[in-house]
């Protein structure tokens, strides 16, 4: 039976220097099919999409488009040809209006003027032949509470005729909540038609939505699945290419004296306040999990906590000593942190893994004696370091730049685990790398907790939170809504991401 | 043993290859120009180190040179762009002057003094560059090149004022105990030349075996992961600052003290600025500032005589500068990867590895 492929993409290959990105990738597209791509960090999904879309050309192969072979040498190419593609990280104008944002660039229909009357105009028009949903014209997209500003992502290539709709990890910044309804309309968008692409790692949700499944891992399809006949476990060997643990092995905590007191906590930044009166303490011996979605103070309460932020209200106390007016200098000097952005702030890239090993630790012996460096002690811990925690890489004098994610990952984290103090904090400690090192830190994590460290850990990934955490607090623009066990339904927590309190029973 | 060859690929190498390569283009601007560039280059050469006089001049210009490019090299570790080398040095010699001819004291006394003064004058005309940026954020790559304009202006009303001996716009000798002891007999070349190498290995040492140096290190690669890990980097960005300025300011009193002994308006031929391209071929490493150094002052040195022997202008030294710098600067952007220069490169030494791997495997 001849099957209608709106896309079909054959023996696709993509190398850039030293990487063959892409290696002889086959993917096809029915219509009127929600088709997952599964697969994680560097699996070359995106490189895939992007030279769907345009971004990118192929090294070699070919691409079909309702049966026509063409090239599609730019993202005004691929719109012509009915794709459209929304991006992990929006492509919008904060203080421009919803219509604005999806007028901008169609200077035919325009003129050189953005008219903002006009645009809105065009924009309610077209509301009339779309019945999905709406988002009012006039907004500002900075007002547009996340999921809304995608959708206004999805508005801009329907505005442009897409047929085909590519979903770069789009439940990625939602809650459970606006996941739901982002799901809900890319139902309604299957039965009218629209054929979508959903690229994602995460397998709850491949299975949820998806009709079929592609799989890739390093740059190649591993297979192709109906997602009725597979299950999660099957993807994820696909994706992985071994067997995954799903539940962590965790004992039931010792949990012992306090260690992190936070008392009344206030954080003041340029727009606002960012953490508003925060009570809590972590005791040894158990992880407190702090959930919500990004942006809701979490980056602005680990900042004050290590001294890195100015605290506007309330007192800090570690090991009963008064921890309020610390700076960095002093917190890295006793505790760990593992910080949100590896890239940013975690590691120095061009910094050997030796070097990057003693980032935090290299004013102390035996690193550094009376100012002179150690090099010998600074090698050993290195080399001991690399074998500990399984980082691959051909030799400890190796650029951090030149590793995996997941290997830099492990570089941050054993240097602040095995600084062995009594505090972790660790934020977002797995974002962004790949299963089996994620794997490995959660494993860590929890063996340092069984040792009695007291360890917070704040993240966005809400599975990551429940499987770990002993406690979980969900914050919501700075407050607490509530500490709740990680027993407490899913749902109810995805209410308190969004807003609403712990209701006490 | 990975690294090590990294190294020497990085930093031996490819500047060798652009050496050549600008040389080569300049060769061919020579032709088009009409004259000889075998000629020009062998009596470039002739110029710079063909005798005794040659060679102790080419070293005396590599003083200066040196010490401005350390200067420039250490405060780029700590993404500081000191533009300012030229303004430093001047101020460095400015002061120098003042207390040189001001005090007579014994050399004993009189030589390290001036040093130091030179030195202070210098770092603090940088600090406060370093200061103004950590305070303010202001660019440092504009506020260098103004104090540049300043420092002139000052060294111009300060021959033409306060400083001025007779007639002409320039300050009187310095006192005899401020003189720099001859380091070779018969020539110009005096002690300030081993001051500026010893320097050069402390600073290589400084900045790749001691903490300071990890640290200034870690700021200039990524001043967010510095801060996070509790490293102070405004104290560490605020002593780079003093250090990088002190070594230009002393560049200006070693100037004043071993070769001219008088301070006058157009004190410094661009030492400053040529220190930019001298510490960017070295890629900011203070051992490799020794021998890019040492080139510049070759091709200064050499440029008389390529002038008189071959009639080919010295400019030209400026357009194989300018080429050097360029491909530097290609080569070392973020995109390196795809750069021209990068490339062949990489092909080259791609070649040269099978080569190896077919002799191996042939044998």
């Amino acid at each position: 039976m001849e099957k209608n492929y709106v896309i079909v993409m054959k023996n696709i290959c993509k190398q850039y220097p030293g990487v063959l990105a892409n290696d002889q990738v086959n993917f096809n597209l029915e219509a009127g099919e929600i088709h997952g791509l599964l697969g994680e960090n560097g699996a070359g999904k995106s490189t895939l999409m992007n030279i769907l879309y345009g971004m990118q050309q192929p090294t070699a192969g070919d691409i079909f488009i309702n049966g026509k072979k063409t090239q599609i040498d730019s993202p005004k190419k691929a719109l012509d040809c009915g794709i459209g593609m929304v991006h992990q990280h929006f492509m919008l104008i904060k203080n421009y209006s919803v219509a604005a944002n999806v007028m901008l660039g169609m200077r035919k229909k325009l003129g050189l003027k953005l008219d903002e009357q006009l645009a809105s105009k065009y924009l309610e028009d077209f509301y009339q032949e779309m019945t999905h949903f709406k988002v009012d014209t006039k907004v500002k997209i900075e007002e547009l509470p996340v999921g809304l500003q995608q959708r206004v992502e999805i508005i801009k290539i329907l505005f442009r005729g897409a047929k085909i709709l590519i979903l770069d990890e789009p439940t990625a910044v939602l809650t459970p909540h606006e996941t739901d309804e982002l799901f809900i309309i890319l139902k309604k968008f299957k039965i009218d038609g629209y054929s979508i692409i959903f690229i994602s790692h995460k397998l709850d949700e491949i299975m949820e939505i998806t009709d079929r499944v592609t799989v890739m891992r390093a740059g190649k399809v591993i297979g192709e699945v109906q997602t009725k006949r597979t299950n999660k476990a099957e993807l994820a060997r696909m994706m992985v290419g071994r067997d995954v643990i799903f539940s962590l092995p965790k004992k039931p905590a010792k949990i012992g004296e306090v260690v992190l007191e936070v008392k009344n906590l206030a954080v003041a930044v340029e727009w606002g306040t960012a953490i508003k009166n925060l009570t809590f303490s972590v005791s040894r011996g158990e992880i407190l999990g702090v959930a919500g979605v990004d942006g809701n103070g979490q980056k602005e309460l680990v900042e004050a906590i290590v001294g890195l932020r100015p605290k506007s209200a309330g007192t800090v106390h570690i090991m009963q000593q008064d921890f309020t007016k610390i700076t960095p200098t002093e917190y890295m000097q006793r505790c760990s942190h593992i910080p949100e952005d590896r890239h940013e702030v975690g590691v120095i890239l061009d910094y050997s893994i030796a070097d990057n090993l003693i980032l935090t630790t290299h004013v102390q012996e035996p690193f550094s004696y009376k100012g002179m460096l150690n090099e010998k002690a600074i090698m050993k811990n290195a080399l001991e370091q690399i074998t500990d925690y399984g980082i691959k890489t051909p030799g400890p004098n190796v650029k951090v730049k030149s590793l995996s994610g997941g290997n830099q990952q492990k570089v941050v984290v054993s240097r602040e685990i095995s600084k062995c103090p009594e505090l972790l904090i660790a934020v977002n400690p797995t974002r962004g790398i790949d299963v089996g090192s994620i794997e490995e830190i959660q494993l860590k994590i929890l063996a340092e907790r069984d040792q009695g460290k007291a360890i917070l850990l704040v993240s966005t990934e809400l599975d990551e939170v429940l499987a770990l955490s002993d406690r979980v607090a969900v914050i919501y623009e700075g407050e607490f809504m509530g500490i709740t066990s990680p027993e407490t339904p899913r749902a109810s927590i995805g209410l308190m991401m969004a807003g609403s309190r712990l209701v006490e029973e | 043993m990975k690294a090590n060859k990294g190294i020497f690929i990085n930093g031996i190498l490819k500047p060798i290859f652009y050496v050549i390569l600008a040389l080569l283009i300049s060769g061919i601007i020579i032709l088009l120009t009409g004259k000889d560039p075998i000629l020009a280059m062998v009596s470039l050469g002739q110029g710079a180190v063909g005798g005794k006089r040659q060679l102790a001049e080419t070293l005396l210009k590599m003083v200066p040179l040196l010490l401005c490019g350390l200067s420039v090299a250490i405060a780029y570790r700590t993404s500081f762009f000191n533009i300012g080398a030229e303004g430093q040095f001047l101020m460095g010699a400015l002061a120098a002057t003042w207390f040189a001819v001001g005090f007579d004291l014994p050399a004993i006394i009189m030589l390290p003094m001036t040093f130091v003064v030179g030195a202070l004058a210098g770092g603090i005309w940088c600090l406060i560059v370093g200061i103004i940026k950590i305070k303010t954020g202001a660019s440092e790559i504009i506020n260098t090149i103004m104090f540049n304009y300043i420092a002139l202006r000052l060294v111009g009303w300060a021959v033409n004022g306060p400083l001025k001996d007779g007639y002409l716009p320039q300050s009187s000798e310095v006192n005899s105990g401020a003189v720099l002891p001859i380091l070779w007999q018969g020539t110009r070349l005096h002690i300030g030349f081993l001051i500026a190498l010893a320097l050069a290995f402390i600073l290589q040492f400084i900045l790749f075996k001691t903490v300071f140096g990890y640290q200034i290190r870690a700021v200039g690669l990524n001043l967010k992961a510095a801060n996070y890990a509790g490293i102070k980097s405004a104290k560490r960005l605020i002593q780079t600052c003093l250090i990088s300025g002190g070594l230009a300011g002393l560049a200006g009193a070693i100037e004043l003290m071993g070769v001219t002994k008088r301070l006058f308006e157009i004190f410094s031929p661009g030492y400053g600025y040529d220190a930019i391209a001298v510490s960017l071929l070295a890629q900011n490493n203070p051992a490799g500032v020794i021998l890019s150094s040492l080139l510049f002052a070759v091709l200064r040195g050499g440029a008389g005589q390529m002038q008189r022997n071959a009639d080919v202008s010295f400019v030209i030294i400026y357009v194989i500068q300018a080429l050097i710098i360029v491909f530097v600067v290609m080569s070392s952007s973020d995109k390196n990867s795809n750069s021209v220069i990068q490339k062949l490169i990489q092909k080259i030494s791609l070649q040269k590895a099978e080569k190896k791997v077919d002799s191996k495997g042939g044998a």
